[in-house]
């Protein structure tokens, strides 16, 4: 346990501990041993729940940080120095919570508006700022540090431009098995609309819009590229050329796409992803731009400490170190290791649809998309 | 005080929560439901689709693992043969790999290039039922099983011996009997099925939805409470039907009382039938899991050891905190499974007690602690979500939660394997003992739980497995940050780079590893106890 935010509850340990004796004494010994350690293994399961619920006041002054697993994962395995960093500075302790995805992240935001669940946000996106911005749920705050270099990665003004601070963009984009088309003499495809030509049948797997976060900005990428009226023929000939649908990026990336033994050299995922694997290529001109913001929570009693820690998360020492997320910094004082920037390129013109039509759309666009898909 | 304890578990942790996230869609802020959108809402073709395949998908799966689990349970728990009680334990592994995994290995073995791609399975219905049958068929052979290994054999014995034949005896004596475990596992694995999602998702591809993910879709992706509201009582609906379908089943077949003699045959030339079938099954079993740990082993260059090492060293390049992620996994997994033991053997006894006198009491008390295992994690979290927010409940982000989600998941399980066993103790004994001066609670402790330690062992480790296992990782679950080793296992799943996906692999070999251990060792403690009788 290496993190001071996992600290085990010593109720628990005893708990444990219980239970083992549990094992070892049932062999050969009367069974009655067995139901008395269970009924003090019960009563101390709620002795360890009033402890959890009641142990939250303490001198110093711990921010709870509500952020989805995969940034939750960076803070806490990849890079844990850079809280204790903030902690160190600062004083204030940071207690990361954790939802499973963006979408449910910007769900609970909403719903827990009543009652907060924590301080500070980090990981609403362009995707779902629309679902947060209008519902009074954040504080305003903008980080002295932002410029006028970083102000392109700002909402829209009246749509959560000052509730908002941009900390890292990474892009969706399509990726090609370079290995594969080298060897069989395809030419690479460039861009969406190659999708649908003969020489590309069956070659592209991407992922289902309703269950997986880039398959959502890749639909909205088909939106951007199309248009709100031509979109919905794209995917009819899309799927009409065999491209398939999987469930996630796991299932695409790790079984369908070549490089994992798979049948399709095509696969939805990032523009940093070749960082990892330099037999792949993104296709920049199927980029789609998406920006995460981090954002005070309504209700926090610790406005101050709040507000250090998104200056914290914006400033040019953390979001130098922001690459190991898989993602670009917003900071233009923060710096790339070399070799991300030899394997990787960031997209000059990515696509990108603005918060306030997604959320107007969402339900529409996605209910449409089912039935194309679902249809075929 | 049973009933109170049981009721009050269940009260709190499951039917406030998710009447709450029902009654939201009705009323309040996001509601504003009537009956006529309501309706609208069922009549939409979405809404009929997914409750057809709902009911297609977990009745098909449900009948075909019944039919692949008993004569298993038979061969399993009424024979002795070597390594018994490893098969016993590998029958339960895929119950406790995480979906993403085994929704991977079906899909490297049905896809175009897989060794199973000739039948051009990928993305139908029957993919999605060989994988939930892969999934639960261990339900139906560890409760049917338990229920057999404690049957009395002498009435067989009588009737073969008066000249019934084998498929009679059967038929008219040993199936009977075992009715109410097969009734209740066929519920179980029914439920299991209609609630199933990653697999769905996985190997169904976009065309198949059912109310589950139809739940999801609306909830999650859409926040449209209203219609998700709707969804979860339809949900409620579907469970009643399944649940009341087999209470009718076990109440059909009185519980004769019979007493615990058990006798295990050794397994001889003339049962090759079943010896095909267990070779058969074991070999499906193991294909996709053999295919994950033979990954899980091999590198660029033939044999490695560097996916574990992985896993534990932490300054190999990947950083993972396998070490940390299996403890929380032990704990959280420890902590729901005595919650779930100790409220099940409460729950269990007070239903056996209810049922003599008050009959309808107990039918519906049974009822309501089987619902957790047929509604969505999504309302269940949603509720928490909801529910659990003031003092003393406010536990949203607590670490409590994921034990408390998963013992929901583990109690059902308890109480199915143990109940039968209680119900077929002859009340005689008891009263026998009572007459003696007997305390109630002395009466509990030499006669119920006496008789039934081997069904609480696997009790125990159905629960430990259920809970090592992702059930209960609701998407509305604000959790403190312990990553447990599912979630260790998704993360590696999600990201690129290199040896992510073998390790990933190795950390799932290394679950089932554990959950097998934990399962024999509950299963040899219970052995020791109940030699005496």
């Amino acid at each position: 346990m290496q993190h001071a935010a996992l600290r085990v509850p010593q109720e628990i340990i005893t708990i444990r501990k219980g239970a083992f004796d549990m094992n070892t004494q049932s062999r050969g010994s009367k069974p009655t041993a067995n139901i008395q350690t269970l009924f003090a293994l019960t009563s101390l399961a709620a002795l360890g729940l009033s402890a959890c619920s009641a142990a939250t006041d303490s001198d110093e002054v711990t921010l709870q940080l509500f952020t989805h697993d995969s940034f939750a994962a960076f803070l806490l395995e990849d890079a844990p120095e850079l809280l204790e960093e903030f902690t160190t500075q600062t004083g204030t302790e940071v207690r990361v919570l954790v939802a499973e995805d963006d979408t449910s992240l910007a769900n609970q935001l909403v719903l827990t508006k009543n009652s907060p669940i924590a301080d500070v946000v980090f990981g609403i996106d362009t995707n779902t700022a629309g679902r947060v911005t209008g519902q009074d749920v954040l504080v305003a705050h903008r980080p002295e540090a932002l410029g006028t270099a970083e102000e392109t990665f700002l909402l829209p003004s009246g749509e959560g431009a000052e509730l908002l601070t941009p900390i890292s963009h990474g892009d969706v984009s399509l990726n090609i098995d370079t290995e594969w088309f080298a060897s069989s003499g395809v030419a690479e495809p460039e861009t969406l609309a190659d999708l649908l030509k003969e020489e590309y049948r069956g070659l592209a797997v991407v992922t289902n819009p309703t269950t997986s976060t880039p398959g959502l900005a890749f639909l909205f990428a088909t939106i951007a590229e199309f248009g709100e009226q031509g979109w919905q023929q794209y995917w009819r000939d899309f799927l009409g050329n065999d491209q398939k649908i999987a469930a996630g990026w796991t299932e695409a990336y790790y079984t369908d796409f070549t490089r994992a033994g798979g049948d399709r050299p095509i696969v939805l995922s990032y523009a940093s992803s070749p960082a990892f694997d330099a037999e792949t290529a993104s296709l920049n001109q199927t980029a789609y731009r998406q920006v995460e913001y981090a954002g005070i929570i309504k209700g926090t009693r610790y406005e101050d400490e709040a507000r250090a820690l998104i200056d914290f998360l914006f400033s040019a020492e953390f979001q130098s170190a922001i690459h190991a997320y898989y993602v670009f910094p917003v900071n233009s004082a923060a710096t790339v290791p070399e070799e991300w920037q030899e394997r990787v390129s960031i997209p000059d013109n990515p696509l990108s649809l603005a918060p306030s039509l997604i959320e107007q759309n969402r339900q529409e666009w996605l209910l449409e998309w089912a039935e194309i898909a679902g249809g075929h | 005080m049973g009933v109170a304890l049981s009721l009050g578990f269940i009260g709190i942790f499951f039917l406030w929560p998710v009447l709450k996230v029902i009654g939201l869609g009705f009323f309040g802020e996001f509601g504003g439901l009537n009956i006529e959108s309501a309706i609208e809402i069922l009549q939409r073709p979405r809404t009929l689709r997914a409750l057809s395949q709902t009911l297609a998908q977990a009745g098909v799966a449900s009948i075909v693992a019944a039919v692949i689990g008993i004569p298993l349970a038979f061969l399993l728990y009424r024979f002795r043969f070597p390594g018994r009680d490893l098969f016993r334990s590998l029958v339960i592994v895929p119950f406790v790999m995480p979906t993403v995994v085994v929704g991977t290995a079906f899909n490297s073995l049905l896809s175009e290039s897989g060794w199973l791609g000739s039948l051009g399975m990928a993305g139908s219905f029957p993919a999605v039922v060989a994988a939930l049958v892969f999934f639960n068929i261990s339900v139906v052979v560890r409760t049917v099983g338990a229920s057999w290994e404690q049957l009395d054999t002498t009435q067989e014995e009588a009737a073969a011996s008066l000249g019934a034949g084998r498929i009679r005896v059967f038929a008219t004596i040993t199936l009977p009997r075992l009715f109410p475990a097969i009734a209740s596992s066929f519920a179980i694995v029914f439920l299991f099925c209609a609630t199933s999602f990653g697999l769905v998702m996985t190997l169904g591809g976009p065309a198949i939805t059912t109310i589950e993910t139809e739940i999801y879709f609306m909830t999650v992706q859409l926040l449209d409470l209203q219609a998700a509201s709707v969804l979860s009582v339809l949900q409620f609906a579907v469970v009643l039907l399944a649940l009341g379908l087999s209470a009718w089943l076990r109440r059909r077949t009185g519980g004769v009382a019979v007493a615990l003699a058990s006798r295990t045959m050794r397994l001889k030339l003339k049962n090759w039938p079943l010896v095909l079938l267990g070779i058969a099954v074991l070999t499906a079993l193991a294909l996709p899991l053999a295919n994950l740990v033979q990954r899980s082993f091999t590198g660029v260059e033939g044999f490695t050891l560097q996916y574990y090492r992985n896993l534990f060293d932490s300054g190999q390049q990947l950083s993972v905190d396998a070490a940390g992620a299996l403890w929380n996994s032990l704990q959280a997994a420890t902590l729901a499974s005595a919650i779930a033991l100790s409220i099940g053997i409460i729950s269990a006894l007070t239903l056996n007690r209810l049922a003599t006198r008050h009959r309808f009491a107990s039918a519906t008390l049974d009822t309501i602690m089987m619902l957790p295992l047929g509604i969505s994690t999504v309302t269940v979290g949603l509720g928490f979500l909801l529910a659990l927010n003031t003092p003393p409940f406010d536990l949203r982000s607590s670490a409590i939660l994921v034990p408390i989600a998963q013992s929901l998941i583990a109690l059902p399980l308890v109480l199915r394997v143990l109940l039968p066993v209680l119900n077929r103790i002859n009340p005689r004994l008891r009263q026998a003992a009572s007459s003696m001066g007997a305390a109630p609670w002395q009466v509990v402790r030499d006669v119920d739980l006496r008789m039934s330690i081997k069904p609480i062992a696997a009790g125990f480790g159905f629960a430990f497995a259920a809970s090592l296992g992702e059930f209960g990782a609701a998407v509305f679950l604000a959790r403190a940050d312990r990553p447990t080793l599912p979630v260790v296992i998704y993360r590696l799943l999600g990201r690129p780079g290199a040896e992510n996906y073998e390790t990933a692999l190795a950390a799932s070999v290394l679950l089932a590893v554990m959950t097998i251990a934990v399962i024999m060792l509950a299963e040899r403690a219970s052995k020791g106890v109940s030699g005496v009788f």
